[in-house]
Formats: C-alpha cells, structure tokens, sequence
C-alpha cells in the first residue's frame, strides 16, 4: 500500500486507456504521454497495461508501506527517496516507510510512477484510467491509500538504466498528417499551418491544449462528425485546439490536422509558452 | 442501399474516416448504420473501434496502417456489394419528463420569447418522435433529431457551469438530455428521472443509433416515484421493438 501524504498538482492514475466504449460517447483517456508510461512498466517487467500514476507539473508525496520496486519516467522533478536523490528511468527498491518525493521540474511536464505490479484501482469499463463522471475519482487526493496488484515478484531487481532519448523532450517538430477539413483552407493557410510558430497557451489539460497563437480563418462549422486525441480543431476566432487522451468523441469544429500518435506523447511533455512547428508526418 | 456518393480518407496514421454528403436526415443515418453493421460482421481484426456520427465513420486500427489505399479498396468493395434489403429494426423508448417549474428553468424564457404558452411547448416537446443519430459530447448523450421547428431556441450566450443530471433542455434545433452533471449552454425546461449512461453495465446505454426516443410529461410526484424505482435499479423503461 502507498499512502498519498500530498497529491501534487495533478496526479491520477492510468492505464493505456479505455478501448471500445467510444460509441456511447466515452473518452479514450489514459497516459498522456503513452511512450513514457509504458516504459516506466517495461523496466520493471510489468504488463505494458499496468496502471501508474501520472504527475503533471509538480509531483506528489508518498508515504510507502512494504517492499517493493518502482520507476519514475517521463518528466525529470528530480524525485528522491528519504531526501536522497534517485535516478529517473531506473529501477528503486524501497521499502516501508521510505518517503517518495518530488522537487525541482528540470525537463517535460509529465512524470510517470510505476510500481511492481501495478497500481491496483477500480476497472471500470476495462480500464483504471480516472475519469470524472467514470470512475469515482478522477485524481488521487492526500490521504489517499492505493494499492498494489500483488505479484510474485514484488522486488523486481535490475540495474538498468535506460538512456532515454532527450529529442522526447527537447524536440520543436510536432509531426502532423492533413485534417479531413485540410483541403479547405487556402494555399496561403496551409502554408501558414507549417511555416508559423504555435505554443501551449495556459488553456491546457488532459482534454485539449488550446494554442496561445491565433489562425486567421473562413472556414464553415462542419456537420457534427468524429474526433480523436491528436484532432487540431480550427475555430472561428481562429483558435488552434489539439485534442488530447480525455478529449470529447465528436466535434463540430473544422479538423484541419492530425497529430502523429508519438507527436501526442511529446506534445503531452510540453508546457505553457512552449514552442513548436507542425511538420508533415511521413 | 449503397447508393451515396461516399468520400474515404486516411485520418492519421490509424484510422479511415468515411463520409456521407453534408446532410442530416434518415436516410442518410440508415445507410450509415447499414455500412457500420456490415463492417463489423466483415471482422477485420485489426480495427478496434467504428463510430459513427450524422454523415460519417470513423475506423480506427490497432496500429499504423500501413496502406491507407489497399484498406479504402477493401472497405469500397463492401459498400458496393449488394446485399438484399434489410429491414430496419430498431427500439422505441418512452421516457418520462417532469416540466415543472423547479426544473424548467428555461420554460419561461422560451414561451415568451416564441409567444407559445408553456402547456403548448410541453405538447409539442412530448409529441415528437425523435431519433437517435449517435451517442457524442458527453458518455451517454444522445443527439437527437426530430425537433418541431416551432421549438428551435438558439443556446444561451453563456453556459451554465452546473447542468443537473437529466436535465432536459434545447439548443437551436436540437434536444437532449444531460446524461451527468456538466456545464452546459442549451435552455433547460424539464428533468428526466432515467439514467442514460451505467458506467456499471456491459453496454452502458440503453438506446442505440437508428432507435426513436418518445417524451411523456409526469408530475413531480410521479417523477420522484420513477427516481426512487431507477435508483433501486428496478425500473423497466416502456420500449416497443418496431420491424420496418
């Protein structure tokens, strides 16, 4: 069991997401950054669905209660054990009544914690992600206490560290294919779509980050039709809004482009007044 | 059937949006469900998940296509087969509304503003036979279509922050129920005791595209009747199935 002594800014659980339930007008949701957080699973052989905690900008304070391995990935807030500084994308053993905590953000927005095992929350609709209105909570709270799915081997040893690609993190190139509506901007508009620079405005969250630029447009509402994470909607004011992991599943507002799915899991490490271009994807 | 004059387009690199003309009307709803139902007993194993919306259809696979143009052949080839007609079969729902004042917060508003009196707005919301498009916005919410002309009330020009669960309202020329709590901008005039999503049933809604959905107005009483049985889980929605 893991004790949430403070929950951060934003802290929830996640899994890959909750497949098949769109038609009833269920968010996809899970990790944001789904590179990050299956990698956190992989480097302690757990399954790839595994749940863990997702933490957005700062992180939370964990009181542990028994032996057993974790591993922090994604954003680097420079986590420690007992004050002691401990390596991200590297297997820690801890034991009962070591205390996880979180400080200085030096890179991404999005760190994953992974236990041995998993996180072990309710399923609702095949999957842990939290999600108002879905599951009963839909971020972990202080004196919360979660617990861990049970396995064989709850000290995963190893001494691996993974080197991880810092373009993850550092890269300026969002890599996008045309949006259904794509066709009907003018050739000057589509040009500007990837000539312009954009950035994350303070309008951000697990359901779409609104762009702090705006994009000069005529384009027609469209007949209420399908979206997804990684749809930019186009509005009449001109705003530029990428859907993200717990986004609506339809939309009224032109799709001009599509994210790549690895171009989510980077744009999920960006924070405001981050930059970037859109690219075409090939 | 197989008659429209679809467009196919690769929608990132996992999925294949389908779409009908820029029209909103059963016929076209028809042929959309008609081609969903055949994709999904066609069984590709690689897609995951096929929604639909008024005019369109969204395939998505479980990973990267790797040629968009092999699988748009493949999805045309079965639009194109004819197949004999199928009769369309489908489920009418009652659902009972209480268009009191506690609830309708709107009603006022609309009935002044249409110079139509609040029984006659009532009236015309219940007699209507609407139909189900597809389920979007919210997990559970309907779009519906059907609404008297007499009834379309542009949305308000700001949202409420806190719709109430059930809550039945009108925003331009649609109606709806709110299935949960939500922030909201269309005009509320009634409460619905039914619960549209069950995050604990296997399928968590119990219309589906191509149903019709009918109003009937209930006293409050009757309303906190009909709360007390759905919350007790032994309420049965009156449903008809119609063959046509």
């Amino acid at each position: 069991m893991i004790k949430v002594l403070k929950a951060g800014f934003y802290t929830s659980i996640q899994d890959l997401g909750r497949m098949n339930y769109q038609e009833y007008g269920v968010p996809y949701s899970g990790a944001m950054d789904s590179y990050s957080a299956q990698l956190s699973n992989a480097l302690l052989n757990n399954d790839p669905n595994a749940a863990i905690l997702e933490v957005t900008m700062t992180g939370p304070e964990l009181l542990i209660n028994g032996v057993t391995s974790m591993c922090i990935t994604g954003a680097d807030m420079s986590p420690t054990i007992n004050n002691v500084r401990v390596k991200n994308n590297h297997v820690i053993q801890v034991e009962k009544g070591d205390i996880l905590s979180f400080g200085k953000l030096n890179y991404g927005f999005r760190a994953y914690i992974a236990v041995s095992g998993g996180f072990q929350s309710e399923v609702v609709m095949e999957s842990r992600s939290m999600y108002n209105g879905i599951t009963k909570g839909f971020r972990i709270c202080k004196g919360d206490e979660l617990q861990i799915v049970s396995s064989e081997n709850s000290i995963y040893a190893s001494n691996a560290t993974l080197k991880i690609n810092r373009e993850h993190f550092k890269t300026l190139c969002i890599e996008v294919f045309k949006g259904p509506e794509f066709d009907q901007l003018s050739p000057a508009q589509q040009k500007g779509l990837f000539t312009e620079d954009f950035s994350v405005s303070k309008d951000n969250s697990r359901m779409a980050f609104q762009l702090k630029e705006t994009f000069k447009n005529n384009l027609q509402a469209i007949i209420t039709s399908l979206v997804m994470p990684g749809t930019v909607q186009l509005t009449p004011s001109g705003s530029l809004i990428v859907l993200m992991r717990d986004c609506q599943t339809t939309g009224g507002y032109p799709r001009v482009l599509q994210l790549k799915e690895t171009s989510i899991d980077i744009l999920a490490q960006k924070f405001i007044g981050s930059r970037f271009r859109f690219i075409v994807a090939n | 059937m197989g008659d429209f004059k679809l467009k196919y387009k690769g929608f990132g690199d996992r999925s294949i949006l389908i779409e009908w003309p820029s029209e909103i009307d059963e016929s076209t709803l028809n042929d959309v469900l008609y081609f969903k139902n055949k994709i999904e007993k066609h069984n590709i194993k690689e897609i995951v998940d096929i929604k639909s919306a008024y005019n369109s259809i969204l395939i998505s696979y479980n990973y990267t296509i790797g040629n968009v143009y092999s699988e748009i052949m493949t999805l045309k080839t079965l639009y194109s087969e004819r197949v004999s007609p199928n009769n369309c079969v489908y489920k009418q729902w009652r659902i009972p509304v209480c268009y009191d004042g506690g609830f309708a917060l709107d009603l006022e508003d609309i009935s002044v503003q249409s110079k139509l009196s609040k029984t006659e707005i009532i009236a015309l919301h219940s007699t209507s036979l609407y139909t189900v498009y597809f389920i979007g916005f919210l997990p559970g919410f309907l779009y519906l279509g059907g609404l008297d002309e007499r009834l379309y009330f542009p949305r308000k020009s700001s949202p409420r922050l806190n719709v109430k669960k059930g809550a039945v309202a009108i925003g331009g020329t649609q109606t709806g129920v709110y299935p949960n709590e939500s922030p909201g901008g269309w005009n509320i005039i009634g409460n619905s005791p039914i619960s549209f999503f069950n995050v604990s049933k296997k399928v968590p809604c119990f219309a589906k595209p191509g149903d019709k959905i009918q109003f009937y107005a209930v006293s409050k009483l009757e309303y906190d009747n009909i709360k007390a049985l759905v919350d007790a889980g032994v309420f049965q929605i009156e449903s008809e199935v119609i063959d046509d």
